[in-house]
């Protein structure tokens, strides 16, 4: 018990002093007690390390933001379900760019290469092109030629950025919401509902008998000599 | 900096607190003894909300889930992994092998699988069919007791099929399969693939008052608050605590070798604190090591002295040898007629609810030992890693992969639940030049020499999982599937390397002849009678099984012999 007490006062420890630091550092730290607080997760005191690190560090400029935000856009435009601001996708791409370092080259500089593509082409930024430009671009990029050996650097650009963009906004709360997933909580299993066994053509009824049986669940088992259960 | 010696004396100390220590543990608790536990790890409670994963969302993590620290994923309760910062392992001539630790109290079974499968009659005696390997020194019928012990006080859900070599046991009842599952089993039948409710330590039922009820979150891996699941912690080693004898926890303590005297007694164990890194020197009568197969192995090696020059307990030289994990190989399918589901709570339980034991007979095949089959599917929860390609099984429908707008959001919709997996996993036979051994060139930061490993893949395996891939083709086949990448058809045949399945096995196998294996048949040392091995070290060979059942059956068989042992004076 001891011990428990004291890691738990060591998490705590940690997380009171990162707010110190913060706070002396940018003097807002009511904001900062909820940035940290918003992710309660389950991490060792050296993990929460680690994240508090990388929460406090800023990887991409905020013209680049604005770009990821314009993509993450066009890749899943806002609708009455949820959009890409409610599902936080620039500050998970932001998140997972410092967490996973093999992404920074990629996004960072397929970032530039829209740019280069849209001065070349447009005579301005990507942001400042036209939508009917976008599209223009993003159709010679968001097709991968499934029978070619090996994609050309824009279209992994693009297939990287699109993967980050579905599953941030899928695995946020308005983005779970919309999918339909409705788990995670207790519940009883008591198998497949009838209609969808009959749409696809299955039935319980050959296993009669060997399923768990939710209420009698509560009561202690006991077995008979040859293992079967007699309560 | 000398090494502290802990005035507490001991009865018993136990290195280690996975499902092998935890359940010495319990039992010798049970018994009266004064013991202390040594655990590598952080003191771990699977109720404490401050560790807890259990019915978290993705989104109340930055990183959404994903594995890139935990390597299954940032909620899976394993505080480790294939690597361990400051703790290396090598391999030698260009061999690989993964060797997979969780440093916390209770070890690896606060993430496990929970799939809890008897050794069959069969499984102890290989030998006796194939002529390869080595027969166990005992039978199934010497463990049966121990493993209807484990079934009541653990619990199990199952269902009674009277297979000979899958013997039935005290089962909890099975829950419904989910839709993905009827599929499997449509599709396997057609092959003469046997298909039966899994075997997993949930409690579908209770069976006591201490513990709760499968709340069906499908999350053990992130460990129960609920304490629904089997963990070493929270059904054994807490209850030990409750128990008659004393149990000290010593976490955060990594033991670097066991001590002996002139008499080849051992003494005790050193240790390392990894909060003041000083050592630490833990006396008690008998040392029982369940530090897991490798780690075991390592301790042994490592405890070498004048008296014992290859290592405790190693006359034999076979410490570290015989290392088997089980084969594993996978193949994903896509269902179209699953498309466009229904939703509704799939989650079950942490695990499968239908699998395939082993169907059929290796003398009329071309290798010589068996696998079973796991399937995975269904409406799970989305986690970092969901939607990534959100439309790539458009190629098998003959539309456009790709592209941006709102029609991605129907494609997740569409194929979400749709994808199917299944994976052999089966017996490996055990070799001698599979092993392990001290590598003199490093050291781990705690200056403790570490292992290197020598590892390979026979055709016996190779054959073997060639015929995992043509009997999954078969069974997508036959259930209207399409199968995803593609078969694996030279080479290893997509076998994962060894230690991926992470049942590694037989570093200190069992047997009657002194020469020929490390322990005896109560995994007492043949060179030194008071450390016993209670993790899977002893194991002679694998099965087709995981090894957690059968790590803790022999574990209760141990301690009791200890136990008599202890009172006739004979230690």
């Amino acid at each position: 018990m001891d011990r428990r007490e004291s890691i738990r006062s060591l998490v705590l420890g940690s997380l009171a002093g990162s707010i110190l630091l913060e706070s002396c550092a940018n003097g807002d730290s009511e904001k900062l007690t909820e940035k940290l607080w918003q992710y309660q997760y389950g991490r060792t005191p050296k993990e929460l390390e680690f994240d508090n690190e990388l929460l406090k560090q800023q990887y991409f400029e905020e013209s680049e933001i604005n770009m990821i935000t314009m993509l993450a856009e066009l890749i899943l435009p806002p609708n009455e379900k949820g959009t890409i601001q409610q599902a936080k996708v620039p500050e998970f791409i932001e998140f997972m760019a410092k967490d996973y370092e093999p992404f920074q080259i990629t996004l960072r500089g397929g970032l530039m290469w829209l740019n280069n593509y849209c001065n070349r082409n447009y005579g301005t930024s990507f942001v400042n092109s036209s939508s009917d430009q976008q599209r223009q671009l993003l159709d010679q990029i968001a097709y991968p030629d499934l029978d070619a050996e090996e994609q050309r650097f824009e279209v992994e650009f693009f297939s990287l950025m699109r993967n980050l963009v579905v599953t941030g906004y899928f695995t946020s709360e308005v983005g779970i919401k919309e999918l339909g997933y409705v788990g995670n909580k207790p519940n009883v299993w008591n198998g497949v509902p009838q209609d969808v066994l009959e749409k696809h053509g299955f039935s319980y009824d050959d296993w009669e008998g060997k399923f768990h049986d939710p209420t009698n669940a509560s009561q202690i088992a006991k077995w008979d000599d040859e293992g079967n259960l007699i309560s | 900096m000398q090494i502290i010696e802990q005035q507490e004396k001991y009865d018993i100390i136990v290195v280690g607190s996975g499902a092998g220590g935890g359940m010495s543990t319990k039992i010798l608790s049970d018994a009266g003894y004064k013991i202390a536990v040594v655990e590598a790890g952080p003191f771990f409670d699977p109720k404490d909300p401050v560790t807890q994963t259990q019915w978290k969302w993705p989104w109340q993590s930055p990183r959404r889930g994903a594995g890139t620290h935990r390597v299954f994923g940032e909620y899976d309760m394993a505080y480790g992994g294939w690597e361990l910062e400051g703790e290396p392992y090598n391999h030698i001539n260009g061999t690989k092998f993964s060797w997979y630790r969780s440093r916390m109290l209770g070890g690896r079974t606060n993430h496990w699988g929970r799939i809890s499968l008897r050794f069959g009659p069969r499984d102890f005696k290989a030998k006796d069919r194939d002529g390869l390997g080595e027969n166990w020194p005992i039978g199934y019928q010497d463990v049966k007791p121990y493993y209807d012990k484990v079934d009541k006080l653990v619990g199990i859900f199952g269902s009674k099929e009277g297979l000979e070599n899958e013997p039935d046991g005290f089962f909890l009842p099975p829950p419904k399969p989910r839709l993905h599952e009827l599929y499997y089993k449509r599709g396997a039948e057609k092959s003469g693939v046997k298909v039966i409710p899994a075997r997993l330590s949930i409690l579908t039922k209770r069976i006591n008052n201490e513990r709760a009820l499968c709340v069906y979150c499908g999350q053990c891996y992130r460990s129960c608050n609920l304490y629904a699941d089997f963990s070493s912690g929270s059904c054994l080693i807490f209850p030990a605590q409750n128990s008659k004898g004393q149990v000290d926890l010593y976490v955060n303590s990594m033991v670097r070798e066991v001590t002996t005297d002139k008499n080849n007694k051992a003494t005790g164990v050193v240790y390392i604190n990894k909060e003041d890194r000083k050592e630490y020197a833990l006396k008690g009568k008998v040392v029982v090591l369940a530090a897991s197969a490798c780690s075991t192995a390592r301790i042994l090696l490592n405890s070498k002295n004048p008296n014992h020059p290859n290592g405790l307990g190693n006359s034999s030289g076979l410490v570290g040898h015989y290392l088997h994990d089980s084969t594993g190989t996978d193949r994903g399918a896509f269902i179209p007629d699953m498309m466009n589901r229904k939703f509704y709570n799939e989650d079950g339980v942490g695990g499968l609810h239908l699998y395939s034991p082993w169907w059929l007979d290796n003398n009329k095949l071309d290798f010589p030992r068996g696998y079973h089959i796991e399937v995975w599917g269904g409406l799970r929860m989305p986690v970092y890693g969901t939607g990534f390609n959100p439309n790539s099984l458009n190629e098998h429908l003959g539309l456009k992969v790709g592209g941006y707008g709102n029609s991605l959001r129907e494609d997740v919709k569409r194929f979400y639940g749709s994808v199917i997996g299944m994976s052999g996993r089966g017996e490996s036979v055990a070799m001698k030049d599979n092993y392990c051994e001290i590598d003199p060139t490093t050291v781990d930061e705690f200056g403790i020499p570490v292992l290197r490993f020598h590892y390979k893949w026979s055709d016996y395996e190779r054959k073997q999982a060639k015929h995992m891939h043509d009997t999954f083709e078969e069974i997508i086949h036959n259930f209207g599937g399409i199968p995803l990448g593609d078969k694996p058809s030279s080479g290893d045949f997509g076998l994962l390397p060894p230690g991926a399945i992470i049942h590694e096995v037989g570093t200190t196998r069992m047997g009657d002849d002194p020469k020929e294996s490390v322990t005896n048949q109560y995994q007492q040392l043949h060179d030194v009678d008071n450390v016993f091995i209670t993790d899977a070290g002893p194991f002679v060979s694998q099965a087709d099984k995981n090894p957690t059942w059968t790590i803790m059956a022999l574990a209760w068989r141990s301690s009791d012999y200890l136990i008599e042992q202890l009172k006739n004076q004979n230690i």
